[in-house]
């Protein structure tokens, strides 16, 4: 049963289809143990947006606040993307990589554990 | 044994009738709170409606209680003579 | 001849019988067509009964007592100005949020009442469902009556019942509502009726009011108790609904054991709100969060899965989660808010160092630990006059719509992520009760109206944020929005009271 419904194969419109986003597609970026940023972010961009533009143009408007954000070594980043360890490629788009509408991307910054070590 | 609670606003009515379920349920344990009474026991409590009214000093019927009343917990049996809250457990 | 005068229960089954009449011309299932879908059982309606056994007349004559008093506080209030004699005009806060965010459910319940008893084979749960309905209606009233006062007084008050069909975070209790109402008959019972009614609602209607009253809200309180003494009728009934239910049909105990789960959590996960009006909002603390949740969920709902043990129904596995979650919840809400406080439509600020110490001390596991440090570092950015507000959008929770604030109490540092891939789509979820319930009804909530989503498909006004704000949501920006310090409303209260804001103090200094 997907539903209890009063009609039979009853099915409901998916509201976030990817159609509906104008070209762009939705993804989640969250900082691990950066909390001052209270949730993952979500973004609108297109899916052929190369992960180097996420990288260099879109990351410094949303985390660049935190006094951690500008010692952040990108090289030793350790990322996830729906769960699974993730090897991101700068040169390549979003999509290429299998970021699809609605992934969520988590990413660590070893030895950067928030303000006074506290996971904020 | 659960405890069963009942909660009253804190007015002149309800000290009548919290006088009258102390002296009908001795173990009751009576916790003042901002504008709030709270009442628990272990398992049983009953408001009898002759107490109330002998501390009232005038007649009182058992659904008056719901105008002074916040908030309960337990089994509600309610009559024309008394209200009582139990938990089975 | 001296008739004899009836007594309660002879009362209530006459006016019970002589509402149900023989369906001589059509049948049954016709009539009452949402009756079976939802796979419940019911061998005898008769067996239903209302514990108080209230009857027309005595519901009236104790309704407009009730009345009286709260109307007779309410005009004491307003002629003594009592809007000057609160603890602090933050407070006002906590005030605005209930107004834009749980008034508007009472009139949901009211049409979720309303519509539920039509549904109803017996006439004992149509008069039941019928004086509820009056019961959620008045309390709409006297609500916006009450605040009524304070709108007179203070921003953010002035457009509820749109902001409460619009904005991000009254999308949190509005679907809440939407999901219940939207459900068959008997879930809407156990849904609202008994897990919010029962297991939830003291939570919000007696410490926090509680609070509101030591507070000098004399209104608020009044009302807000004025309403309870109705949810206690309402959870007696609720408690009712479900052994009515548990005694009809075995076949009825695994459904209702899965919407006991299910609207405990999604119950709970709407009172995040008011873990943060309890620990945040009420500069006068009566108790914790966690106290009060100690107190009326973990003991009260202890003592009733235990009665309702005997029928085979345990305690929801979510109860654990949100057991669990305690130490942490409202300072997560608070985080939440304090971030994205240019997008509400009331006021956030950080706490004093004497509302720190007392975080301190109600939160010894958690405060110093894991919030004091972030809030000393917001604190800092304020006074260097770079006062933090997220710039980005925040990532929601499909089935709660809460922004993803929770983590995962294992490791309360990380963010809780759950997520799963439905007709080839991925949703993203913030914990495992609103997970499993997506999983269980996925074409309910594919429909979610997820505001974030929303706004980046362009269905909430203009491409900018200050369209999104203040068109479409209508918050007054700069007036209702950002931190209470520096607000109209702050200037206000300290004109009333001859304060001056620390700033102007400073500068007299230098």
């Amino acid at each position: 049963m997907s539903v209890a419904a009063i009609t039979e194969n009853y099915t409901g419109e998916r509201l976030d289809r990817l159609e509906n986003f104008h070209g762009n597609q939705v993804i989640y970026i969250g900082w691990d143990q950066h909390l001052m940023f209270c949730a993952p972010v979500a973004l609108a961009l297109p899916p052929d947006t190369l992960f180097s533009t996420l990288l260099e143009d879109v990351l410094p408007g949303a985390f660049s606040q935190h006094p951690d954000f500008a010692a952040v070594d990108w090289d030793a980043v350790e990322w996830h993307l729906n769960g699974d360890e993730f090897k991101p490629q700068p040169g390549k788009s979003l999509i290429e990589q299998g970021v699809d509408h609605k992934s969520s991307i988590r990413f660590s910054t070893p030895g950067l554990d928030g303000i006074k070590g506290s996971g904020s | 044994m659960s405890k069963v609670y009942i909660a009253l606003q804190d007015n002149e009515e309800s000290h009548y009738i919290v006088e009258a379920i102390e002296e009908d349920n001795p173990d009751v344990t009576v916790i003042y709170q901002p504008a709030m009474i709270r009442i628990e026991c272990e398992g049983h409590l009953v408001i009898k409606r002759e107490t109330v009214e002998e501390k009232m000093g005038r007649d009182w019927e058992i659904p008056a209680l719901h105008v002074n009343l916040i908030t309960l917990g337990g089994n509600v049996d309610e009559d024309d003579d008394q209200i009582s809250l139990t938990w089975n457990n | 001849m001296t008739s004899k005068k009836l007594n309660m229960k002879e009362k209530y089954s006459l006016l019970t019988r002589d509402l149900e009449w023989e369906y001589s011309y059509r049948d049954y299932e016709e009539i009452f067509k949402q009756e079976s879908f939802e796979g419940i059982k019911i061998t005898d309606w008769s067996k239903w009964e209302d514990p108080f056994r209230l009857t027309m007349d005595s519901y009236w004559k104790y309704q407009a007592e009730k009345e009286k008093k709260l109307y007779a506080i309410f005009d004491a209030f307003a002629q003594n100005n009592g809007q000057q004699n609160v603890t602090d005009a933050r407070y006002v806060n906590a005030i605005k949020l209930f107004l834009t965010g749980v008034s508007p459910l009472e009139y949901q319940a009211y049409n979720g009442f309303a519509h539920t008893g039509r549904q109803f084979g017996g006439v004992g749960a149509r008069v039941a469902c019928q004086m509820q309905a009056l019961d959620e209606l008045r309390h709409v009233q006297t609500q916006i009556h009450a605040m009524s006062h304070y709108n007179k007084h203070f921003d953010g008050f002035q457009d509820f019942p749109h902001m409460h069909d619009r904005v991000w975070y009254l999308s949190v209790p509005k679907s809440f509502f939407d999901d219940a109402r939207s459900a068959g008959p008997f879930e809407f019972m156990v849904a609202i009726g008994f897990s919010f009614e029962y297991v939830l609602t003291n939570l919000l209607f007696v410490p926090f009011m509680s609070g509101a009253a030591y507070n000098g809200d004399m209104a608020t309180v009044t009302f807000g108790f004025s309403a309870q003494s109705d949810e206690a009728r309402h959870m007696t009934l609720g408690l009712e609904i479900i052994k009515f239910l548990l005694e009809q049909h075995p076949d009825n105990v695994p459904i209702v054991q899965r919407w006991i789960n299910k609207w405990l959590w999604r119950g709970y996960r709407v009172l995040t709100l008011v873990a943060m009006m309890m620990d945040y909002m009420l500069p006068n603390k009566v108790m914790s969060w966690q106290e009060s949740f100690e107190v009326y969920f973990e003991e009260a709902a202890t003592s009733l899965f235990k009665d309702l043990a005997r029928y085979g129904i345990e305690m929801p596995d979510y109860a654990a989660d949100a057991i669990a979650e305690k130490e942490h919840l409202s300072h997560q809400a608070w985080s939440i808010f304090y971030n994205y406080g240019h997008a509400a439509a009331f006021h956030t600020w950080m706490p004093t160092d004497q509302e720190m110490d007392w975080l301190s001390e109600k939160y010894p596991n958690t405060f110093d630990k894991y919030y004091r440090p972030r809030y000393e570092k917001w604190r800092e950015m304020e006074e260097a006059g770079e006062r933090f507000y997220n710039p980005t959008l925040p990532m929601l929770c499909q089935t709660c719509q809460i922004p993803m604030g929770f983590t995962d109490m294992e490791n309360p540092t990380m963010t809780s992520y759950r997520q799963s891939v439905y007709d080839g789509e991925r949703y993203n979820f913030c914990s495992n009760g609103c997970k499993d319930i997506f999983d269980y009804e996925p074409e309910k909530y594919v429909q979610a109206w997820l505001p974030v989503h929303q706004i980046y498909q362009g269905n909430c006004g203009g491409a900018e944020m200050e369209d999104v704000l203040g068109e479409y949501y209508r918050i007054n920006l700069g007036t209702d929005n950002l931190d209470f310090h520096g607000s109209p409303d702050e200037a206000r209260w300290n004109a009333w009271h001859n304060l001056q804001p620390a700033e102007d103090k400073l500068k007299k200094a230098s």
